[in-house]
């Protein structure tokens, strides 16, 4: 079925198609509305879940945990300020192995306060051992919630789903809702490895001294070694039943572009606006948008970049002293394989402040120009 | 004691606190859960924050109770409860009941936010504070469940805790919860039976259990239970239950209350004190205590 839905409510779409089971959320701009739809959803009957009403971010993942360790498929959303007040359960979660689904929609930390977008919220929570996806439609959104489920349930690690304020998150755009039975095809009932139940009465996440701390932390980053595999595979079989594919990275154009755009989010979208005008005028230019950033998708990254001989990263983030973080993972990523590409680094857009087609093109006048990166970070847009 | 009594075991023997746990001994806390356990039985969950109660279950692999134990995060106890309690109900299991298990700290401090969210929404679990007065577990640092007066490793002699413990019980009685209670470790009976009417009540139930603690209190081992007696006895701790926020109930008439310096002078936390100081405690007991007897006659 065919709908014009906001980037939120395809989140709810996507919680609801997913039949989570227990919801616990708190409300903060600019996520309310996928809250809103949920709790109509769940109090109409349309889905069959709990909707725990708690009193804030951190008792919502609290409860997120507590739900998902009983057996429960679990669901919350959040935003900058809410996303930052998860900051220790983000790490429970994870080091408790569960697979909690959270939207996250990528919102400007304060102060001052700002509701509008850019991704330093998500970013700061790059290291809590979550998998995060960037997505850049309401179509992504709902396929990419449901297949955020069916990765962190086959691999036990929580994912995050994150979307730009605004920008996606009240973007009106039509999506293609997937039928409910296809849905329980790609997505049977969740079935845990181990869970809290007095017939196997087991501690969980208890005193773990150094003879075992270790080991735990060793497996989970195993584990997300896997999930590039996993997020391929289990995209291919979105695909069979749905027909749309969903990749862990979207390269546009890149085979034979001399200088490749990295990007993310809504961002990603207009940049590939920008590379139909440039290419039209001859400027061999590609677009790669990075979808999954956590596991970091170091083979593909390498693949499609490697043909580039410029690159040029924009962030619409940044790491205080340091640059975009978007970029330093890519320069990361190219270290040692070869490439020689020169990595041009931009940031743009904090805050909210629009990144237009145009703001690509004085990226790539900058890129044109130059040899080397004259400094390490280029910033657009910005009054100096 | 002048005429011998026979006494009879009025509890189950099942029990579901292993022995060999970690606690210390004399503990007031190991005692709290066995009680409540007796009363709960196995079809339990419990969800412990970081509390005492995180280490005595034991180190990963291992625990020692007989039931399903979430370790969770300090402040979150209730909120991790409700979480449980929902998701069990959600795969079809209604029959589990969930208790939060937190000291004073998760519950007076840190976990108040939560444990205060829980009971407006009336979620169904238990909450049980076991309070020995200070962060036990850290190293004796107050709380603010800490008495006047208490000497603890962040309120040393020179500057002792010159606020009065923060009442918990009239602040979870305001939430007008179904049931709330206090209990002792040295009235077992009294502990099963407010567990057991806990559990056969939907909603939030919270029971405070005072729990000497011999290694933070200065205090004998074996004067654990004797303490926690004269705790009661002085009034410094009397047991009553409130249903709804109002019905209070008190479950033990003291008769001679007794002086507070009897409670006072077997724990080394309070060996600072100059008789002003204890004649000081002596009126706030009493203040106490007739604003709780107020609250029973009101009705």
């Amino acid at each position: 079925m065919r709908k014009v839905i906001m980037g939120n409510h395809a989140l709810s779409y996507g919680a609801m198609l997913s039949r989570t089971q227990v919801i616990s959320a708190y409300p903060i701009t600019p996520q309310t509305q996928v809250v809103e739809l949920l709790s109509e959803m769940c109090a109409d009957g349309t889905l069959q879940a709990k909707f725990i009403k708690v009193e804030s971010e951190h008792s919502a993942m609290a409860a997120c945990i507590g739900a998902s360790i009983a057996g429960a498929r679990t669901f919350t959303a959040t935003s900058a300020q809410g996303l930052a007040l998860m900051h220790e359960l983000l790490h429970w979660a994870s080091g408790g192995r569960l697979p909690i689904v959270m939207g996250d929609i990528n919102r400007a930390m304060a102060p001052g306060w700002s509701i509008w977008t850019d991704q330093n919220d998500s970013l700061s929570q790059r290291d809590t051992g979550w998998m995060q996806f960037y997505v850049s439609s309401n179509q992504e959104v709902v396929d990419t919630t449901i297949q955020a489920f069916k990765i962190a349930e086959a691999i036990g690690i929580p994912a995050m789903v994150v979307l730009d304020a605004f920008a996606l998150s009240h973007a009106y755009e039509v999506v293609d809702i997937p039928e409910q039975d296809k849905v329980d095809a790609y997505l049977p009932p969740y079935k845990p490895y181990a869970r809290l139940t007095p017939d196997a009465p087991c501690a969980f996440d208890g005193l773990t001294g150094p003879e075992h701390y270790f080991e735990l932390r060793y497996k989970l980053q195993k584990d997300m070694e896997k999930v590039p595999a996993l997020f391929d595979e289990t995209g291919r079989e979105f695909e069979k039943i749905f027909g749309r594919r969903l990749e862990a990275v979207e390269p546009y154009l890149c085979d034979d572009a001399e200088i490749i755009l990295v990007t993310s989010g809504t961002a990603g979208f207009t940049a590939r606006v920008a590379v139909d005008e440039m290419r039209k005028e001859g400027i061999k230019i590609g677009n790669f948008r990075i979808r999954m950033f956590r596991p970091f998708p170091f083979d593909a990254v390498r693949r499609v970049l490697a043909k580039a001989s410029k690159i040029a990263g924009l962030d619409r983030n940044i790491s205080y002293g340091y640059h975009g973080i978007f970029c330093q993972e890519v320069k990361s990523a190219l270290n040692g394989s070869g490439s020689s590409a020169p990595v041009f680094g931009f940031i743009a857009g904090l805050g909210g402040r629009d990144i237009m087609a145009a703001s690509f093109r004085e990226i790539v006048d900058i890129v044109r120009r130059q040899d080397k990166p004259a400094e390490e970070i280029n910033w657009i847009g910005v009054k100096k | 004691m002048s005429k011998q009594k026979k006494m009879t075991l009025t509890l189950p023997t099942e029990e579901l606190v292993g022995s060999g746990n970690l606690a210390c001994q004399g503990c007031g806390a190991n005692l709290a859960l066995r009680y409540v356990l007796k009363a709960f039985g196995k079809r339990t969950a419990i969800c412990i924050p970081a509390c005492c109660w995180a280490v005595i279950d034991g180190p990963f692999p291992y625990s020692c109770l007989g039931i399903p134990v979430y370790h969770c995060a300090f402040e979150t106890a209730a909120s991790t409860a409700t979480g449980v309690k929902a998701g069990l109900e959600m795969i079809g299991d209604t029959e589990t009941q969930v208790i939060a298990w937190a000291g004073d700290g998760g519950t007076f401090d840190i976990g108040i936010q939560s444990l205060s969210a829980a009971a407006e929404r009336n979620d169904d679990i238990l909450y049980v504070c076991y309070d020995n007065e200070a962060y036990m577990n850290t190293g004796i640092q107050r709380s603010s469940a800490t008495p006047t007066g208490a000497w603890t490793t962040t309120t040393p002699v020179k500057f002792p805790k010159d606020q009065p413990k923060k009442d918990i019980d009239a602040i979870m009685a305001a939430h007008r919860i179904p049931y709330q209670a206090t209990a002792s470790i040295a009235y077992p009976e009294d502990l099963y039976k407010k567990a057991v009417k806990a559990k056969n009540i939907r909603g939030t139930k919270f029971i405070h259990v005072l729990a000497p603690c011999p290694t933070g209190w200065k205090s004998r081992p074996e004067d654990a239970v004797k303490l926690a007696r004269l705790a009661v006895q002085t009034s410094y701790f009397p047991l009553y239950e409130v249903e709804d926020g109002e019905k209070y109930t008190l479950n033990f008439k003291i008769q001679n209350k007794k002086s507070i310096d009897e409670y006072l002078k077997l724990q080394g936390r309070f060996r600072h004190l100059k008789p002003e100081a204890i004649a000081a405690i002596q009126a706030e007991v009493d203040r106490n205590w007739d604003r709780l007897l107020k609250k029973v006659t009101a009705r």
